[in-house]
């Protein structure tokens, strides 16, 4: 037999890989994250109707449609795999670093997929123009990071829980709060149309928040995982 | 022959939380030695394989394992390890074929796909290859575990259980590989069928 080896980041992206098929096939997080995203916007966008909306409002709702449904499905990444029993199987071949990143990249692959959709529904359904759109842009990206990162970590401690869907939202919400005060102040600084050194402080915040929850969550998850 | 694969257990114990499973077990097995694990269900057979395998981690002591005399990290265990238990599910929503690609890949290997094919058919699933697991009898889901387990022509081989599920048919196939694998590797097996008595070499009877 020929047998090739495979380097860290290879494993790391077959498991992304198989991640995906999977999940295109079942749609056990899609379904959950497209459809709590879609409804959510649907009811601010009908509530607020033709009200004009300051610059903070909107972007704490945009946040809040983003934080909400990706609690709704992040967490199946590593849930889904307890309850099928496949947990075992992964730990059989995979090295815990090759299982936290994979899981991690597709975390970030269904939030990024959400956002491409939610996003720009967003800005039309409330009929908001974004300002400075490379602050904008950035605060968003550094915001997801930080929301997947963290995200995953949780969801690899909740799937041991029995009571995982109430755990999750109360686990995440006290980790998760320095990431949404940073990131709704940094959008609303974009929609102001503020200039980028305005919004410097809140891109190093969420830089350090992104450094520290990947490096904790890195260094913390083989003990979690692993038993 | 090739290089000579070593298992120690030094010690081991394990407790779930104040209940104890196990504890002082200790053996070594190296060359081409067999272990028989029994008694009765709940005595923990299947956690002190998970143990040995390094799925779980033991409360007390460790376990060693070495290839020529040079002990192994994890990262380097889990290319020799060939495990076959009901707890061990594989993904119900992709192909016997995609499961045994995508595990073979995330585990740092890549064999061939002819190898994958000619893995599947040795189970006896010729023709299944493209269908989703979840479309498979328990007899079938535990047949692509051996698969899935030989794929990398595995140095040690560690079976629960080894013929639940299995018609005779299966059975049969399962003692052939056993066989094979005997000749030349450690095998490992939690059971509590008389017949599987005559792979011992060594043998733990837990709960005692």
């Amino acid at each position: 037999m020929q047998i090739r080896k495979f380097t860290w980041a290879t494993k790391s992206a077959w498991l992304l890989a198989k991640e995906l098929k999977s999940e295109f096939r079942t749609r056990y997080a899609l379904n959950a994250v497209f459809m709590f995203a879609l409804t959510t916007l649907a009811v601010t966008s009908f509530s607020i109707g033709a009200f004009a909306l300051t610059p903070r409002i909107v972007s704490s709702l945009l946040w809040l449609v983003i934080f909400f449904s990706s609690l709704s499905g992040l967490a199946q990444v590593f849930v889904k795999e307890e309850e099928a029993k496949t947990a075992s199987l992964l730990r059989l071949v995979a090295a815990p670093d090759t299982v936290f990143l994979g899981k991690l990249l597709f975390n970030l692959a269904l939030l990024l997929m959400l956002e491409l959709i939610v996003v720009p529904l967003f800005m039309v359904w409330m009929n908001v123009s974004i300002l400075n759109l490379g602050l904008f842009l950035s605060v968003l990206l550094l915001g997801t990071l930080g929301l997947v990162c963290a995200t995953t970590i949780l969801a690899v401690i909740v799937s041991k829980a029995r009571a995982k869907g109430s755990l999750f939202a109360v686990l995440s919400f006290p980790v998760l709060l320095p990431l949404l005060i940073a990131s709704i102040d940094g959008t609303r600084l974009s929609l102001e149309g503020q200039e980028f050194a305005a919004g410097w402080g809140d891109i190093r915040l969420l830089v350090s928040y992104l450094v520290v929850m990947f490096v904790a969550s890195f260094l913390l998850f083989d003990s979690v995982w692993s038993e | 022959m090739g290089p000579m694969i070593s298992l120690e257990a030094k010690n081991l114990g394990k407790w779930f939380g104040h209940r104890k499973v196990f504890e002082g077990i200790r053996f070594r097995l190296e060359g081409r030695e067999s272990l028989v694990i029994r008694g009765r269900n709940g005595s923990g057979k299947t956690t002190l394989l998970k143990v040995l395998s390094g799925l779980l981690r033991p409360t007390t002591g460790q376990t060693v394992i070495s290839h020529d005399g040079k002990e192994l990290s994890p990262d380097q265990r889990r290319n020799l390890l060939g495990m076959v238990m009901p707890d061990l599910e594989l993904y119900g929503e992709l192909t016997a074929f995609e499961n045994l690609l995508y595990l073979s890949r995330i585990r740092g290997t890549r064999p061939e796909k002819e190898t994958i094919r000619d893995k599947i058919k040795r189970v006896g699933l010729e023709g299944r290859g493209d269908d989703p697991v979840s479309s498979f009898s328990s007899g079938m889901k535990q047949r692509l575990k051996y698969a899935f387990a030989l794929l990398n022509d595995p140095r040690i081989l560690f079976l629960d259980e080894p013929t639940a599920y299995l018609d005779e048919e299966g059975a049969s196939l399962v003692h052939q590989i056993i066989g094979f694998h005997r000749e030349k590797n450690l095998v490992i097996i939690a059971t509590n069928e008389q017949s599987d008595l005559r792979y011992a070499d060594q043998e733990i009877h837990l709960g005692d």
